[in-house]
């Protein structure tokens, strides 16, 4: 019993977890999405740190309408998915690369110039913590708990 | 099989969250574009685009460079010539800081096809840098005594001059004399006489002249332009305009040359028309700090910024000017000062008014300057709908008062302190999954100075456009009638601050207005407020 009650309270707390993760993505995607002004060129444009060039190259005229497009539909794929529980893992999957990538352009060294941040990090910063928490994501999956995938667990 | 309740909230749950996620997202982005396309159709800016200049083809132009100091050396870098030191310097730097893209930025600019032919330098060190630097195997740059010899080579087509104020003139005349094109450093003459006989030389010629006010080819002052006519401030009353330096550089100490010294520097053609006075190195390479050779804050600086904002306003030649100031930072010897105020009136310039017809007229230009202190007051030009800071980049907040957007801000569709335009050529706006900005930038207008990620220096778009000029004919962004009005207003201010009076411009006879019993070039040309500072000629 006191098994079963901690195994809810953590499926509870992941579902948490990921639907307020899905509600961010989905968010930030739409508001893409509405903007057609909206382009990654600034954040890309001032990148820092090791993978600088990679961005650079990004911003290239012919290559920046696609990262664009990329960028807000992935947000927008790991919104849906962890939203409404389905396919969760391939979202997480989704998730932790745009993170890694959004990290990678900005990280939070010591030694770079840190650009717009709203708070202080070291090493650290919620990019890296939201990354993390989509690991766990993939790891314990929960939409058979709560989402979509319930129905396809029951018809199993 | 049958759905309980429970099952259809534990599958279905999150589809409402979806939904009213999707829902805020498109309301909250459609809204706000709304209010942003509200004000921006209202605004009606055109952000500028970079100048388009026809190529410059043909034969090479041939250049010859008179004065190869500080600015003759940078000039040369525009044009597509950098000296080995240089170079060598600049590597260095790179590595110690990777943020140095001065080299880089060389190196990426595009080529001019321009051919350097000659220098003329009155110091040995100077000219034989240019030479060695500049000399292929094929060609080798020649180096010319004086000025005349140069022009009247027959082997250059185009001079650019960076000598000293006081030569600025006569070599700028003798060459339009023989159609030889120009561009010479401001300010564009030395004294007022010089100002009517450079006008008539080079209205005269068939070459082409042009006044080294890069800051004409300045992205956002297009745009600053079409924000003023299309009347987004209302009537502009004040403009407030500064120099803010604090170093030694700044103040105009420059470095003195080891290998300085009589045998290699050519004195007597460096004085030309100034008193003789014997060798002094602290003259030669400070020379900016003499009225004899310079013009101080007034002809060095305030006419950048008098012309960046004749560029944007065309408000021409004051109607009166007052200046004042002194030797307040720099007691070493100077004759120029080096805290300085001028105001300039206008006082029947207008920008349109979104008032009662006649309430609003007149205009008060405002700059004020010190070399010992840095911190930075920007330009601001103070209407009564709005007021603008004008530099690289552009803002524009709209006043409490004003009468033009009254119903806007009424509506909190404006808010005082929040700007309803931003011009920045150079943005980078971090934005990807961080939240969105508050502010309103301009449309699509934000990278353009970044032309295929490259960043574009200002003076080689001003030299280019010179050089496409004398190719291919069309005019040039400050030419005669920009540098007439240039040199005029930074010679009444020099007059004032020395006076201690205020000095009128008659816009009819096209002259200062006379002062009984006194000589406004002598003056220009005397050793500051002579009876308080004593002529400087130490030796250094």
């Amino acid at each position: 019993m006191i098994d079963s009650n901690k195994d809810r309270n953590v499926n509870i707390s992941i579902v948490l977890l990921r639907v307020f993760i899905g509600w961010h993505f989905l968010y930030e995607g739409v508001i893409k999405l509405f903007n057609p002004e909206w382009t990654s060129f600034g954040y890309l444009a001032s990148a820092q740190g090791p993978l600088k060039p990679f961005f650079f190259l990004l911003i290239n005229p012919s290559i920046i309408g696609w990262v664009d497009v990329l960028n807000m539909a992935a947000l927008i794929i790991v919104g849906v998915t962890f939203t409404l529980g389905i396919f969760e893992k391939k979202g997480a999957i989704v998730a932790i690369g745009l993170l890694a990538l959004y990290y990678l352009a900005h990280p939070p060294f010591p030694w770079l110039d840190q650009l717009n941040t709203e708070g202080n990090y070291w090493f650290v910063n919620k990019n890296l913590i939201e990354l993390i928490a989509c690991i766990l994501i993939y790891n314990f999956p929960t939409g058979h708990y709560f989402g979509l995938n319930y129905f396809i667990k029951k018809n199993l | 099989m049958k759905w309980s309740r429970r099952d259809l909230l534990k599958g279905l749950g999150g589809l409402p969250i979806l939904g009213a996620v999707w829902w805020a997202g498109a309301a909250n982005t459609v809204y706000n574009r709304r209010g942003r396309t509200e004000i921006l159709q209202q605004l009606d800016i055109t952000p500028s685009l970079p100048p388009m200049v026809p190529n410059i083809g043909g034969e090479p132009i041939k250049v010859g460079i008179i004065g190869f100091g500080i600015r003759g050396e940078q000039l040369c870098r525009s044009l597509g010539f950098a000296t080995k030191e240089w170079m060598e310097e600049m590597k260095i730097e790179a590595e110690i800081d990777p943020k140095n893209k001065a080299l880089e930025d060389f190196l990426n600019q595009d080529k001019l096809n321009v051919k350097l032919v000659g220098v003329c330098d009155v110091f040995d060190v100077n000219a034989e840098r240019a030479i060695n630097s500049f000399s292929t195997s094929e060609h080798k740059v020649k180096r010319y005594d004086n000025y005349q010899e140069m022009i009247h080579s027959g082997e250059v087509e185009a001079v650019v001059i960076a000598t000293p104020d006081h030569w600025h003139a006569p070599m700028s005349i003798e060459a339009l004399n023989n159609n030889i094109h120009v561009y010479v450093e401001k300010p564009m003459t030395h004294t007022v006489d010089e100002t009517y006989s450079l006008r008539t030389a080079a209205e005269q010629s068939k070459a082409i002249f042009a006044v080294g006010h890069q800051h004409r080819q300045t992205l956002s002052f297009k745009t600053a332009k079409d924000i003023v006519e299309k009347g987004t401030l209302g009537h502009i009353s004040l403009i407030q305009t500064n120099t803010n330096r604090n170093d030694d550089n700044g103040a105009w100490n420059y470095d003195i040359h080891s290998k300085a010294n009589p045998d290699t520097i050519d004195w007597e053609q460096f004085l030309g028309s100034a008193p003789k006075i014997p060798f002094n190195k602290n003259h030669f390479f400070r020379w900016r700090k003499w009225w004899a050779y310079g013009s101080g804050l007034s002809g060095d600086l305030l006419t950048h910024d008098y012309d960046r904002l004749n560029c944007v306003l065309n408000m021409g030649i004051p109607h009166s000017v007052s200046a004042s100031g002194g030797i307040y930072t720099h007691n070493d010897g100077r004759d120029v000062p080096d805290v300085l105020q001028v105001n300039m009136e206008f006082p029947e310039f207008s920008t349109g008014s979104s008032q009662a017809q006649g309430k609003e007229k007149g205009m008060t230009f405002c700059y004020s300057a010190t070399l010992g202190n840095a911190f930075s007051r920007p330009t601001i030009l103070m209407g009564h709908d709005a007021t603008m800071e004008l530099g690289n980049t552009l803002t524009v907040w709209p006043d409490m008062a004003s009468t033009r957007y009254a119903e806007m801000l009424e509506a909190e569709k404006m808010l005082p302190h929040i700007p309803i335009y931003q011009y920045n050529p150079g943005a980078n706006v971090p934005d990807a999954i961080s939240s969105a900005t508050s502010q309103y930038f301009a449309d699509k207008g934000l990278m353009w100075t970044y032309i295929n990620g490259e960043r574009v220096d200002s003076t080689f778009l001003h030299m280019r456009e010179w050089l496409s000029a004398i190719k291919n004919g069309g005019n040039v962004s400050c030419g005669i009638k920009e540098g007439f009005e240039e040199a005029i207003a930074a010679h009444m201010a020099g007059i004032s601050w020395k006076l201690g009076r205020k000095i009128e411009w008659d816009t009819d006879m096209e002259v200062i207005k006379p002062i009984a019993g006194v000589n406004f070039d002598e003056v220009l040309l005397s050793n500051g407020k002579s009876e308080i500072f004593p002529v400087a000629t130490e030796q250094l």
